[in-house]
């Protein structure tokens, strides 16, 4: 096991103690990258000197008398939707290939205060749209687990990279499960926020009322700690959630005796893959024998989360991708032009890719007058039946356990021709997006080789017992 | 058959905020372009709208000077359309919940008759940058740049309601924008500047049989860039649309350009080309809560408005209703004329001098009484040396021109040139039977009954005194003398 692999949690006591430097930790990090990073592709882009100067910087600070942060020296990889000062942020995307940020997202800026070691940005679906980062102008990221496998998207080349070693922790962004599903699919921890929780300042917009900037790692723990690092409050995020209390550590170690677990039913149909099942229900179990009640619990309308999903999700992407119309940034065409429209359009045509031209083009639609009624209006009140539905269920348990994918990671190309198919990935994850809640993506074992992960759910800004449930699940089994 | 007009305005106002709408940016006109820009009024991926908080109060403040309710909710929308002036390919505005709605501006036509014009909603939006093309002409291979200065200033579209007493004449709609640009300078939010684009104006103008219930099809017009020429396209678009209904023919409701140079409005886009906006709710800001305490908290700070101060000047200061309404037009002069009041008892007099001499030098000077370095108390001294016969007005004119250019005190300056009025008799005496003497011709005239020389004597005395004695007193002695010869 080389220093790469360590958790953080590890790593920071490491440090602390002064067994190990933070340039050393770094350096194996990139030595790992430059073994398996042609396999893998989980980066963008990786930014080795600076990642080095920074690690100098941690390392200094070890040796003054004030204590530094708990992630002091860590490296971390960054989702390439994640704005980055004067470092290319591409989205995964031709229109924004050279895109060279003037700020810095608010997490970022967070995580680099903390002295994060920033290791490069990790590799997409194109605007997060996809479940598989096998949409991208850098080609797909492979699953480390087994190359042959996708690693699951969009924040694919983060949980990708944590998985490989190539980083220790990860920052991702969810609008629909793209850190939960990649997390379960590349067997690592994934959490999605509540909404609020963590500022989107910097989060370059795929559907701002469903996106969250989430955290990938290792261990429940790990998570916990960066996660706790980059939330609160953002006064250049007027949706951030005014809440200070982000100590997510101090109550990992309490017990779960008498916690309520909820099992949905209308998530443990015919649609699952009856092993990913099993593997779920024995980790309830492992729960139930450590202290906690399982009930099962009813959300009826979980059946149309997926649809109402994608109506929200595109018409507000076809508004936050206007944006990209090469007369700021950012790709422009060189065609020779008669008139601004023209302009537009072949920017936009040889800029996005055909699923971001697929949902931007549904979008529109779902917007355009005489169908914003039977389209746009009537998935928002899907949306807030689907968060009636948790509202209900929270009265009686206190987080609620279901799968995180129906399926187990899939090959490279396998569902790539059929954009349904692949929307159906998020079958669990999306309606967490609608209702704004916290859920967490805990590797349950593998399956003929293949990573397994279960999503706990939390009630709003209650984080703390999601990660507390899944904390005490690594416990007993080991991890 | 006899046709109605039905006007009706739909006003844009840069609000006077130091910051924008959504970001920190200063709003400054004039500057060199894109200096007052940043990632947020760019449109830069990834940033967020932040709102201004005085840009909410000032809009509200706007709504109970107009008399409409304020929304306790309200919220913004996105108006989706491409143009490279627009950075975000949106427009962040108010669509289903405005912040104001259903209130009214009371236009008088002068002769004590109002009509309460019907406000239908005002609401919050961002401006967008502005196009700078190097060439007129459309086709040349020239780029266009674009200013993002203006991009993100905050805007109140204030809207007319046609429903309600609706505007119907052409003295009504320029009473109606002066009205509201006075109100809206008295309480600060805006300049309102027509020249540097604070003041903007879309119009529509539908016609109806004369006591018609229904409304017309309505044409809105665009691009007027003065008072002057909002009259003229609704002027012409009442005669056009006339022309339509005489001949038989429908109205068809469309947008349409004012053209300056040919004074006529001209097709821009018909009814069926209008383009979808696709509005939806704006994900990224939460709805504006207003807690009425901040409604009474503003409604506090509402300024007297034209109207009632007109009425109390006449009260309180014995004005006629012409000298209040000149003295309450604009604000500044308001303020001047009551911060005047307590060194000067003459109000009268102080009200003349400021609509006549006052006004003449502002205009001769184009300038503004708050640029000037002429203060009320100085002013109030002036004047009462005019009332007390100190000086003569002649001299109290030049006395003016001067401290109004130097700032320097009226005393200091009456001193220093020696400008007391002469109030030595023997002195004026003599010269006038010097004046006497030296014009006989012009005497005997006079004694004759031909008063048309008199002034000509009352002349020659004033300029031996170069303008010192009371004209009023020459006028006398000469007449005197005269007929005691």
């Amino acid at each position: 096991m080389e220093l790469c692999d360590y958790t953080a949690t590890q790593l920071s006591t490491m440090l602390k103690n002064g067994e190990v430097s933070s340039k050393e930790i770094t350096d194996s990090v990139f030595q790992r990258i430059d073994q398996q990073e042609k396999n893998i592709n989980a980066y963008i882009s990786v930014f080795r000197e600076k990642a080095l100067l920074q690690a100098k910087a941690a390392d200094k600070k070890f040796s003054k008398k004030k204590q530094p942060s708990l992630l002091n020296g860590i490296p971390i990889a960054l989702k390439d939707n994640l704005c980055t000062r004067e470092v290319t942020t591409t989205c995964g995307s031709n229109i924004l290939k050279n895109y060279l940020p003037p700020y810095d997202a608010t997490a970022v800026k967070k995580a680099y205060q903390h002295g994060m070691i920033g290791i490069g940005k990790t590799n997409m679906d194109e605007f997060g749209m996809g479940s598989s980062t096998e949409n991208s102008i850098v080609g797909p990221t492979r699953n480390p687990v087994n190359t042959e496998y996708v690693a699951g998207g969009s924040s694919g080349g983060s949980a990708a990279a944590v998985a490989a070693g190539e980083t220790v922790l990860a920052l991702g962004t969810d609008t629909g499960g793209s850190v939960r599903q990649p997390a379960a699919f590349c067997g690592i921890v994934g959490i999605k926020p509540t909404y609020g929780r963590v500022s989107r300042y910097g989060l370059i917009s795929y559907a701002s009322s469903l996106d969250q900037i989430g955290v990938l790692g290792r261990t429940v723990e790990d998570c916990a700690m960066l996660l706790q690092t980059i939330c609160g409050p953002d006064r250049n995020d007027s949706t951030s959630a005014d809440i200070q209390d982000n100590d997510f550590l101090s109550s990992l170690n309490n017990n779960i005796k008498g916690l309520k677990i909820g099992l949905p039913q209308e998530y443990f149909n015919t649609g699952l893959d009856g092993k990913i099942k099993s593997n779920i229900l024995k980790a309830v179990q492992l729960l139930e024998e450590n202290g906690a009640d399982v009930v099962d619990i009813s959300l009826p309308h979980a059946d149309y989360a997926i649809s109402a999903y994608y109506l929200i999700a595109t018409a507000e992407a076809s508004s936050n991708l206007a944006r990209y119309d090469g007369v700021r940034y950012g790709l422009r065409t060189k065609n020779c032009y008669d008139d601004i429209k023209e302009m537009y359009e072949h920017t936009r045509y040889q800029g996005f890719s055909k699923e971001v031209k697929r949902r931007i083009m549904l979008g529109t639609y779902v917007l355009s007058a005489g169908h914003y009624r039977a389209y746009y209006l009537k998935a928002q009140k899907v949306r807030t039946l689907i968060k009636q539905d948790f509202d209900r269920a929270f009265k009686t348990v206190d987080i609620i356990i279901s799968p995180v994918t129906p399926t187990l990671p899939f090959k490279l190309g396998e569902k790539a021709s059929d954009p349904l198919e692949m929307y159906l990935m998020d079958l669990y994850t999306v309606s967490l997006n609608m209702a704004g809640l916290p859920g967490m993506s805990v590797p349950c074992g593998t399956i003929d080789g293949l990573p397994a992960g279960f999503q706990i759910i939390g009630k709003p800004f209650d984080e703390k017992t999601v990660l507390r449930t899944g904390h005490v699940y690594q416990k007993i089994t080991g991890k | 058959m006899k046709y109605e007009s039905v006007i009706c305005f739909e006003t844009h106002v840069a609000l006077n905020t130091r910051s924008k709408l959504f970001c920190s940016c200063p709003v400054e006109y004039g500057a060199l372009p894109n200096t007052h820009i940043c990632p947020v009024c760019t449109g830069q991926p990834g940033v967020l709208p932040v709102l201004n908080k005085k840009a909410v109060e000032y809009g509200i403040l706007t709504g109970l000077a107009l008399n409409c309710s304020i929304n306790q909710k309200s919220g913004f929308a996105r108006k989706n359309y491409f143009y490279p002036d627009l950075p975000k390919g949106y427009q962040i505005t108010q669509y289903e919940s405005p912040l104001c709605e259903n209130g009214y501006l009371e236009i008088s036509d002068g002769n004590n008759c109002t009509l309460p014009v019907g406000i239908k909603r005002i609401h919050l939006e961002e401006d967008a940058g502005k196009m700078v093309h190097t060439l007129d002409d459309a086709d040349s291979a020239e780029p266009s740049y674009v200013d993002y200065n203006r991009s993100g200033i905050s805007l109140l579209e204030i809207v007319a309601d046609h429903t309600r007493n609706p505007i119907q004449t052409l003295d009504q709609a320029h009473t109606y924008l002066t009205t509201l640009q006075q109100i809206l300078r008295y309480i600060g939010i805006s300049d309102c500047s027509i020249e540097k684009g604070q003041f903007r104006c879309d119009v529509n103008v539908s016609l109806r049989p004369e006591g018609s219930k229904q409304f017309g099809n309505r044409t809105e017009i665009k691009n007027m860039t003065s008072f002057k020429f909002i009259l003229k396209a609704v002027e012409y678009e009442i005669k056009r649309q006339t022309q339509i209904l005489v001949s038989g023919k429908q109205v068809k409701q469309e947008t349409r350009w004012f053209d300056e140079d040919k004074k006529i409005t001209r097709l821009l886009r018909t009814k069926e080309d209008a383009p979808d906006y696709r509005y939806f709710p704006e994900p990224d800001l939460p709805d504006i809560l207003i807690d009425p305490d901040f409604i009474s908290n503003i409604k506090t700070t509402v300024p007297e408005l034209p109207d009632e101060k007109r009425n109390r000047f006449m009260d309180q200061y014995h004005l006629t209703q012409d000298e209040a309404i000149l003295l309450t037009r604009d604000k500044d002069i308001s303020d001047f004329f009551e911060a005047c009041v307590p060194g000067c008892k003459d109000h009268k007099k102080l009200t003349r001098w400021i609509i006549k001499d006052l006004f003449t030098l502002l205009n001769e000077t184009s300038q503004n009484l708050k640029d000037s370095s002429l203060s009320p108390e100085q002013f109030a001294v002036l004047i009462n040396n005019i009332s007390q016969g100190t000086i003569t007005e002649k001299t109290g004119r030049s006395v003016l021109k001067e401290i109004f250019e130097t700032g320097e005190s009226p005393d200091a300056l009456i001193k220093r040139k020696n400008l007391k009025s002469i109030q030595d008799s023997a002195l004026l005496e003599k010269l006038c039977s010097q004046v006497i003497t030296d014009n006989q011709e012009a005497a005997e005239k006079i004694r004759q009954g031909n008063t048309k020389p008199l002034n000509y004597l009352v002349g020659q005395v004033m300029k031996k005194t170069s303008g010192k004695a009371d004209p009023g007193s020459v006028r006398r002695l000469i007449q005197d003398k005269l007929k005691a010869l």
